[in-house]
Order: C-alpha cells, then structure tokens, then sequence
C-alpha cells in the first residue's frame, strides 16, 4: 500500500556486537572442540550470510559436559544462598550492560526485529536472571518444605524463537535452586548462548555450572538420556516432549515440558474493537508468529465478525516487513528455511481445504527466509489450519455466536498453553477464564510475560511451570 | 460360636454412581493373610476401565465446578460415614493386612482421620500454592490452581485402606475426578469405600472403583486419551516404567511410586500433583503518570 508518508530506512548497527569465525562448545569454564570435531553452520534467516561456525556436540562431549556439571554441583549446591545469589544478580547486571549487543546478536541470528529483541527479549532475559536471584537465599520460605534441595545436575534443551529468553527461563531457577546446568540451544540459534557462556566468565561463574552443547536433536537426545542427569527441562515441540517423556519413563529424572499450542483468542461483540486488532496482531504476529502460546485461532462473536476482519485487514496493511535490524520493522524473517517450507505447506494445506487466505500487498526481499502476514477465513473448526500448530505468521479466524460455544470451540483442542478474552464486561472475563482449559489466559491484553507469573500449559502443551514461585518447583526436590 | 449362618456379601464394582459387576462376568478369589478365603472380587476388564473414564468424565464438570467450600462438607460427610462403619472397616482392614483387631483399629482411625485431613485442605489449596503476582507493568494477574481432569489412581499394594485413602482423598479434594484401582490382593476395604461414598453426597462418578489385576486394568487407563494424570503408586517398577511410556502419548501427568510411610501426616504434594496453575491477566488501566493521591 502506498503511503504519503514512506519511513526511511532507521537500521540498528552491527558494530557492537563482534561475532567470531567460530565457536566451540563450552564445558566445564572453556571453550573446546567437539570430540569428534564436527561443525555446522549458523546463519542469518534474514539474508542467508553465514554468521559462524560452530562445533556439533556428540555424544562424547555429552558425557563431558555432564560430568563437568557433576563435579561443579557439589560446591555449587553447597554455596550459601546468598553467595549463588549474587553470582545470578552479577549475570543479570552484565545483561544489562550488554543487552544492545545481545538484542543485535539475537536479531542477526534469529531474524527477528531489533524491535523485539530490544524492548521484549532482553529486558526480561536480564528481569529473570534478577527474579531468580532473589530467590537463591530464600528457598526455605518458597513453601516447598523447610529445606528444600536441589536435585543435580539439569539437561535443559531450548528451542530457536526465543533464544536467550529460553535460556534464562531454564538457567535462572536452576542455578538459584542450586543445581548446575548442560543446556543444548537450538542448532539454528546458537550464539547467544555461547556468548552467555562468555557472560558466565565475566560474573565470575565457578567452572562446570553452566554448560552449553550447541546441536542437532541427536545432541539433545543424548543429554536427556544421559544417566547423571537429575533433571530434564524442555521446551519445543509437542512430539519431541513426547519422546523425551518416554525416553526418562522409569527413571527418577524429574521432568518438565514447555510445549506447543493452539491458542484460541475470543472476540466478544462488545470488546474494544480497536485494542482487540492490536492484541491479535500482537497475539499471531509477535516474533512472527513462532510463538508457542501464539493466539493463532481467531474466535469472533459472529455479529461483529465483518467490522472486525475490516479493522485487522486495514491494521495488517500497515505491517512493515523486512530487514529485522532496521528498527521500524515490524515482521522479521521466518528462522529457517525448513521452517519456512513447513508454514508454506500448512498454509497450502488450509488453501486446499477450501479456507480462504489472504494476505496484505508485502513485498518480500529476495534473500532470506520470509512468510507474509496471513490471515484465513472461512475456517472450520476440522480444517488443518484450525488445528495444527503452524509456528508462523498465519492467523485462522474463526466465529461463534454464544460464550458458550466459544469456550467450546477453543477447549476444542489436544494442547492447552494459552487463550485471549476481549470483552468489557468483567463477569464475563472472569466466567470465561474460569472454563477454559489454558495454562495462561489473557484478557484485554496478550503475550504478555513476567518473570513473577507462572507460564506453562495443560493438556498437551506440557507440565510444569516456568516463571514466579512455582517455576523453583521443577528443581527442587519436590 | 453362634449356630447362625452368617449372609455373604458379593463385592462389586463401583461405576458412575452404582455398583455393577465385571463386565467380564469375572471374579477372583481374595483371601486373608493366612490364606482364608473371604470373598470373591470382581476382576475387571479394560471396558470395566474404558466405562469407569467415561463416568469420571462425565462427573468432572459438576465436581470440580463445585465451591470448594461445597466439596470440603462432601469430604467431611465422607469421614461421618466412615466413622459409623469403623468396625467394619477395622475387621477388613485385619483380614486384609493380616493384623491384630487392635492394631487394624489404629490403622482405621488413622484412615479416618486422613480424610478429615484432606477435607480441611479443599478451599486452602488454593490460597496456599496460588496468588496475585508483582508484575513488572500496568497489569494485574492471578494464578490459581484447578483440577487436571480424570486421574486414574493406582491404590498401594500394602496398605489398602490407609494407603488407598491416602493417594484417593487428595486428588478429589481438589476437584478431579478418579478411576481408582483397588490392591490387587487385598480389595475388598476399597470396595467396601465406595459403598460409604454412595451413602454419603459424593456425586455419582466423582470415584470409580475397580478391583482384579492391577497390570491389566491400569495399562488401558495409562493410554486412555481421555485420561489426564496417574498415580503409579500401586505399580511395581517394571508396570511403572510401562505405564509411564504408555502416558506419554497425551502427556498425562505422572505421579511416579515412591517409598512412602502413610502413617505420617503427608505434605502437599498428593495435593498439588494433580493441579494445574492458570494465570490471568488484565491490565489495570493505571491511573496516568501522577500516580496515587494518597
């Protein structure tokens, strides 16, 4: 859409963040080669630059890494609180220090916009490493008992969308509690965490507490596996948790599952129309829609359906998608390009089953991995679209006429992580909250996060929670 | 020694609120300690299992949609039932444990006692493990406890009626429903539970009570998609290991078997194993940069 007004280019630098020609894992306080010397390739989503080469921990450098952790562990759950304590609060002070490399470093390496990793990702990676620091000489207060203990040494496998966030939503609690840490990140997304290696070094951080393995699934299979391991945190995809589920059956690892979803956001009739576009927008579109509590089905009072699917078409159409570095970017790139070929064939799936796809005029830049913003109508409850979870920027609309169908149609679901209520009547809120089977509901409002609040999902969106006093829970033994 | 025949009992099962036989048309034979037989218990099959899933299901809407303040009088109702059958209970519970009467009436108290227990906990749960967070922005959220769902119960093996109690009255009290497998050797106190459940104002299918061989009835549960969490407590390690891959398929919430003494006052845990936290958030509208006036 042509504009009187076009933005001109406001791009972020790349000179504050210095990124080496390659990587190697880091074990027990250094940086080493894999055993097998392998390596693979990071690079940028949005222009395909490879940005590092980075070792590929095999199943040798697993057995390295846990017993690095297992030596650590002894000292380290022995610290007073209080010492853990400052260990954390110094991680999250360097955070903050370089939080506009690390919101570069995120953006190049993911593909999503500066925006985000600087006003989102990195001021909660820094505000969770601070929550959890407070917490390290407290434990005896949090309600689990009156000297809880830490239960070892944790494998802890994140995923690409958020990936310094990821890291500090499993590394904080656990080093609070007391255990020592081996975490693979994401094989697309690496280098923040390598540099957080380097963060560790700079607190001061004792040897062997925290471990990274970049890696493929086979790495992450065999930190799960692996038989030191205590405690098994993961976050990603709903077939992987349950493959990791039944990979600890049996044993006295403890485990907990941050996975998929299929988050239902329900449109009443009497809602703030214009708040309700912004908070669907934010809901499918934010991080580009690879977002596992991503209000990806759209559930409209029918009464309001035309003027609202007019209000977010006329909203979309002012997306600005392109460059992640340029600070007026409003969509990124997709991370990968076999992400990227698994929403283009989702969406071409909802086309053939008769939904109907629109999109905004977006003009997509030649390299790199980009989706179009993407909206279906015409959905039926049956249809892929409206069932599966696409990862992407590809929002399902569909409509309801009574509360009660609405809580119908978004309990109408296998995963449970997340849901939105628009309304201004607050009984209505609350009697709508109150029945839907989501591990956090949003109304009003959506994606919002807290390292205070609890987050994590029912149903097959996984156990445990993450965040607040009830994230401690998973690491200790409880 | 009274010249009286004494009247048998036929001990069934226990599903949606009545009290129907195997549908398997089987039984086994339950004998005391010492080998004695005392009754023949119904051996359930999967449909027994599968029909048991349904009743829950059906229930769990009224039950957990229940005050807490309305479930913790059910509960308490429970205990006042179990009280009048003491006796009954405490000759059961020898015959089954293989312990003097004195010993068994310890045992019942107890029993009774953990019921009350649990009752007390139904509207402090939430109190206790749920709350306002300080959020860091203009909104205001809440996150609260809620019943996972059907939570299929495997009763210890040993201890059949201060055991059985023990893992039952948490996950009820706190609004889910159960599909309870009785001690596969020694059934017959929990069968006898249900019918003080029935007696008492637990709505029909809030409990589900089975008996015959734990392996058997327990694997479809643990595959059940329309089951949400399991209490291995009555499996050995080789069933648990199965049944805890069995789960996996829709991530049911695993409580895993553990050495536990049920005479000792428990902890939360039982409690908060079969809950779910949700948080809700709205934003507070704050009231611009001026801040309060007070």
């Amino acid at each position: 859409m042509a504009s009187a007004f076009e933005y001109a280019p406001a791009p972020e630098s790349r000179s504050v963040v210095d990124i080496a020609p390659s990587y190697g894992l880091f074990i027990d306080g250094e940086f080493v080669e894999a055993a097998d010397g392998k390596v693979f390739k990071t690079v940028s989503p949005s222009t395909e630059e490879v940005l590092s080469e980075i070792a590929q921990a095999g199943a040798e450098d697993v057995d390295r890494a846990v017993k690095a952790a297992r030596r650590a562990f002894e000292k380290w759950s022995a610290l007073p609180g209080s010492e853990r304590a400052k260990y954390l609060f110094r991680i999250a002070r360097v955070i903050q220090e370089r939080s506009r490399e690390l919101a570069v470093l995120e953006t190049l390496d993911n593909g999503k916009p500066i925006r985000e990793t600087r006003d989102a990702d990195l001021p909660l990676v820094a505000a969770h490493f601070f929550y959890y620091a407070g917490w390290a000489d407290k434990l005896d207060h949090a309600g689990f008992g009156s000297s809880p203990k830490p239960l070892g040494v944790a494998g802890q496998v994140i995923p690409w969308n958020f990936p310094l966030l990821m890291l500090a939503w499993k590394i904080a609690p656990a080093l609070a509690t007391g255990n020592t840490v081996v975490l693979k990140p994401a094989e697309t997304t690496p280098l923040s965490a390598l540099f957080f290696a380097d963060i560790c070094r700079q607190a001061g951080l004792p040897k062997g507490v925290v471990n990274i393995l970049p890696g493929y699934g086979d790495t992450g299979a065999a930190l799960v596996a692996h038989p030191d391991v205590n405690k098994v945190a993961f976050t990603g995809s709903t077939a992987v948790g349950k493959e990791i589920a039944r990979t600890v059956a049996g044993s006295r690892k403890k485990l907990t599952l941050e996975l998929g979803g299929k988050g239902a956001n329900i449109v009443f009739d009497d809602a703030p129309i214009d708040q309700a576009v912004e908070g669907i927008v934010s809901g499918i579109f934010f991080n580009q829609g690879q977002v596992c509590c991503a209000g990806s089905r759209l559930l409209v009072q029918e009464s309001i359906q035309d003027e609202l699917l007019e209000s977010l078409k006329r909203r979309l159409s002012t997306l600005r998608l392109g460059d992640p570095l340029d600070k007026n970017t409003d969509i990124g790139a997709i991370n990968s390009e076999e992400q990227l070929a698994r929403i283009t064939s989702l969406v071409e799936r909802g086309e053939a089953e008769g939904a109907e796809r629109w999109s905004p005029a977006c003009e997509l830049p030649a390299a790199g991995y980009w989706f179009a913003p993407t909206l279906f109508t015409n959905v039926t409850q049956a249809h892929t679209v409206a069932r599966d979870e696409i990862f992407g920027p590809v929002l399902s609309v569909l409509t309801f006429r009574t509360p009660d169908e609405a809580v119908a149609k978004a309990n109408n679901t296998p995963y449970g992580l997340s849901a939105g209520i628009w309304t201004e009547k607050g009984s209505r809120i609350l009697a709508v909250a109150n029945k839907l089977r989501a591990g956090v509901v949003w109304s009003n409002t959506f994606n919002k996060f807290d390292p205070t609040s609890p987050f994590g999902g029912y149903k097959e969106s996984g156990f445990g929670r993450e965040g607040g006093r009830h994230g401690l829970e998973a690491y200790l033994d409880v | 020694m009274s010249d009286r025949l004494s009247v048998f009992k036929t001990y069934k099962l226990y599903v949606g609120g009545k009290f129907p036989r195997s549908e398997s048309g089987r039984v086994y034979e339950v004998t005391d300690s010492k080998g004695k037989w005392l009754a023949n218990a119904p051996q359930s099959s999967r449909k027994d299992a599968r029909d048991a899933v349904v009743a829950a299901r059906k229930a769990f809407g009224g039950w957990s949609g229940a005050t807490a303040y309305n479930r913790g009088q059910v509960l308490y109702r429970v205990a006042e039932m179990l009280e009048g059958r003491r006796d009954q209970f405490i000759r059961e519970v020898a015959d089954a444990e293989g312990l003097s009467k004195s010993k068994a009436a310890v045992v019942v108290d107890a029993t009774i006692d953990r019921w009350v227990w649990y009752a007390g906990w139904t509207d402090k749960i939430a109190q206790v493990v749920g709350g306002g967070n300080p959020v860091a922005g203009p909104y205001f959220n809440l996150s609260s406890p809620e019943p996972t769902g059907v939570v299929a119960v495997l009763a210890p093996q040993e201890s059949s009626f201060l055991g059985l109690v023990s893992v039952l009255a948490p996950v009820i009290a706190t609004g889910n429903t159960a599909v309870v497998i009785a001690s596969e050797k020694s059934p017959l106190p929990a069968l006898s539970l249900a019918e003080v459940l029935a007696t008492s104002d637990v709505p029909g299918g809030v409990v589900n009570v089975l008996s015959g061989r734990t392996a058997e009835i327990a694997a479809p549960l643990a595959a059940h998609q329309d089951v949400n969490a399991i209490d291995l407590a009555g499996a050995d390690d080789v069933l648990a290991k199965e049944l805890e891959i069995a789960a996996a398929d829709n991530l049911k919430r695993v409580l895993r078997p553990q050495p536990v003494d049920y005479a000792e006052t428990p902890g939360t845990d039982r409690l908060t194993a079969f809950l779910e936290t949700k948080t809700v958030w709205h934003p507070t509208g704050s009231l611009g940069a001026s801040g309060s006036a007070y």
